[in-house]
């Protein structure tokens, strides 16, 4: 019955029927990532890391109104060494979409990629299910590049949710309208938006390095958690020898030096030198830790 | 259990078992391996091309701890191939290393003709795997999980997929448990779950790492049919098991590892054949017996109140009979009881069966 019918006979020998069998479809690997952006974003871990992310500029919204309902206006000006943003949001909804980008880079968003990128091989191994993956078979490489666009994804899903729950916030609090750049000249609303947009692809791209980081740890343990704690082990030390003077001639080597320089978008005209020198440093940390990914990967026994 | 028709789109092609004794395969076969290589005359099929052949397969750990030695697999086309041990023999370490999940320290592997794990590209899709239990995630129904592990496949056509899916659901009989999640699933659900993975697509060779684990009584007697009817369709069937009676009763082949090495394999008739049976007489006369056995040629003569047990003489057992008879002893009882594969798995590895390596 059942499986004889589908099986051709054919192939004269053992080994020669392996290579005309079964073409592989050359838009497998747009499947396999489809299963694993399903995979990802079907965990409640993962939907309670973007509710988190979407809480982060209500909770902002919420304390600049309370913080500017006696009428005093404008806010306690620049916090955490954040762009001027925040004393903005009264007069314009929209810059509450900055502020609360500019919350969540140095923390929040890092530390949502780093349980994401460390679980990404980690997690499998650890329970069980990469050596199926393995043998069905995903190929190695394949299956990395493949975490690292899911990881890659989930970096720009979770800034356009911060993004678009600070907007929705800021426009049912503050008035929304023509807005002032950091230069001082004026932007139409529409104009604010797309720099808006183009902040929240820049605060995504942002985040490459971390992700590549993560991918890297997660190569190295069969615990998912473990892998997620060195992440953002390594993400809250980084942040904290940014902060010391006597390193300085390191500092523009760590991926969060120059991750506030999207403020930049701002100005006008754009003040590009900052931002390009964070998308270099982005690129060559995924440079760097995607390969050792890729060779630590690709060489491993997996005993898990 | 009706296989959708797939229009042409499944290319699936594979070797016809009757011309499998390719020339190319054949000398594949490992050529020493320490038991007969009239192995491979014994099951049904009557070709002699190998699916599994290892050379000097080797690996050790990093810690230098030597997993496997040496090893000489050979595992014939068609056969039902048990593979035994004792815990921490080196079973799973070889069969990561046959799927291509670890690298051998040395020697080579070749599956389905081709050298593992470079062609693992290539032989993959053509097996499969039930490695040290089933795997899966536990927040996704158990049809999702097929899906996702179809989805890895890249020679799965995804127009199928959902058919194949579930007719690999129906196949281990858990049709109407598909929809829920599989954390919610008892570990005989999930040993089923991880067999229907390896039954997505038509294999021509499946390697079952101890397929009945944590199955009830009715459930490793589907297990067994189901295992005895892909060996019909001529899938090449690679089990191991802790459960000698199991392997005796669904095997036509088996290898017995210890220690990392391999100590034999053949034909399961063979394997038990190798250690002879005792003779074993029921007399009130043991005394007399014993002389008149000794005298027969029978070795190891062995007197436990009215039975006299022995190594059985090269002679027709007929002819001692008659002599026992004839010096007087009172027969009750005459016969050879047959060593099973546990006796054989003893006297092979000189220890009980669940001693650790």
């Amino acid at each position: 019955m059942s499986r004889a019918e589908v099986i051709q006979q054919g192939g004269g020998q053992i080994g020669g029927g392996i290579a005309r069998a079964r073409k592989p479809s050359p838009l497998w690997t747009f499947g396999l990532f489809r299963s694993e952006l399903l995979t990802t974003f079907r965990r409640w871990r993962t939907l309670a890391l973007l509710a988190v992310l979407a809480a982060v500029p209500i909770l902002v919204g919420i304390a600049v109104k309370i913080e500017t309902g006696d009428g005093s206006g404008g806010g306690g000006g620049p916090q955490g060494g954040g762009p001027a943003f925040i004393s903005q949001i009264t007069n314009n909804g929209l810059f509450l979409v900055f502020t609360a980008l500019a919350a969540t880079l140095p923390f929040f968003l890092p530390m949502a990629i780093g349980v994401i990128a460390g679980d990404a091989i980690a997690g499998e191994a650890n329970s069980g299910t990469l050596r199926y993956l393995l043998v069905a078979p995903a190929g190695r490489t394949r299956l990395l590049l493949t975490k690292y666009a899911t990881t890659m994804t989930f970096c720009l899903v979770a800034t356009l949710v911060v993004a678009v729950s600070a907007l929705t916030v800021g426009a049912l609090l503050f008035p929304l309208g023509d807005l002032t750049t950091i230069s001082g000249t004026r932007i139409s609303f529409a104009e604010g938006l797309g720099r808006a947009l183009l902040i929240a692809l820049v605060v995504a791209a942002s985040l490459i390095g971390v992700a590549a980081l993560g991918l890297f740890v997660s190569t190295l343990t069969n615990s998912g958690i473990a892998a997620m704690a060195t992440t953002v082990g390594l993400l809250i030390t980084v942040q904290i020898l940014d902060q010391i003077p006597q390193l300085h001639a390191l500092q523009p080597y760590f991926f969060s030096h120059y991750w506030l320089s999207f403020a930049d978008l701002m100005r006008e005209p754009v003040y590009w030198d900052d931002l390009i020198k964070n998308l270099g440093i982005q690129g060559l940390y995924a440079a760097v830790f995607g390969s050792a990914a890729w060779a630590r990967f690709t060489a491993k026994d997996i005993t898990a | 259990m009706e296989e959708p028709p797939t229009g042409g789109t499944d290319e699936v092609t594979r070797a016809d078992r009757g011309v499998a004794d390719d020339a190319g395969v054949a000398a594949q076969a490992a050529p020493a391996t320490p038991v007969t290589p009239t192995a491979h005359s014994g099951h049904v099929g009557g070709d002699d091309g190998t699916v599994i052949a290892t050379h000097a397969l080797t690996k050790r750990y990093r810690g230098g701890q030597l997993a496997v030695d040496g090893l000489e697999l050979s595992v014939p086309a068609g056969s039902v191939f048990g593979f035994l041990g004792p815990n921490g023999s080196g079973k799973t370490t070889t069969i990561r290393m046959l799927m291509g999940l670890i690298e051998p320290t040395s020697g080579t592997a070749r599956v389905l003709g081709r050298p593992m794990p470079k062609a693992a590209r290539a032989v993959l899709p053509h097996v499969g795997a039930l490695i040290e239990g089933p795997a899966l995630y536990g927040f996704l129904s158990g049809r999702d999980n097929l899906l996702r592990y179809d989805a890895a496949d890249p020679t799965a056509d995804p127009r199928t997929r959902r058919t194949r899916v579930a007719a690999a659901l129906d196949r281990v009989g858990l049709a109407a448990a598909s929809g829920k999640k599989a954390k919610a699933y008892s570990l005989g659900m999930k040993q089923r779950l991880g067999l229907a993975a390896a039954l997505l697509q038509p294999r021509r060779l499946l390697v079952l790492d101890e397929p009945t684990n944590g199955l009830d009584p009715q459930g490793m007697r589907e297990i067994r049919s189901l295992i005895r009817e892909l060996a019909s369709d001529g899938t090449t069937v690679f089990l191991s098991s802790h459960l000698l009676d199991e392997i005796e009763q669904v095997c036509t082949h088996a290898a017995v590892m210890a220690q990392g090495r391999l100590i034999t394999q053949g034909a399961v008739a063979e394997l038990a054949a190798g250690t002879r049976g005792r003779l074993i007489v029921t007399t009130p006369d043991t005394v007399d017996a014993a002389r008149v056995l000794k005298e027969q040629g029978a070795g190891d003569v062995v007197i436990t109140e009215d039975r006299v047990t022995a190594e059985p003489p090269e002679r027709d057992l007929a002819d001692v009979n008659v002599a026992l008879v004839t010096a007087g002893v009172r027969v009750r009882g005459f016969g050879v009881e047959r060593a099973s594969l546990e006796d054989a798995f003893v006297a092979l590895t000189g220890e009980g069966f669940d001693v650790a390596g």
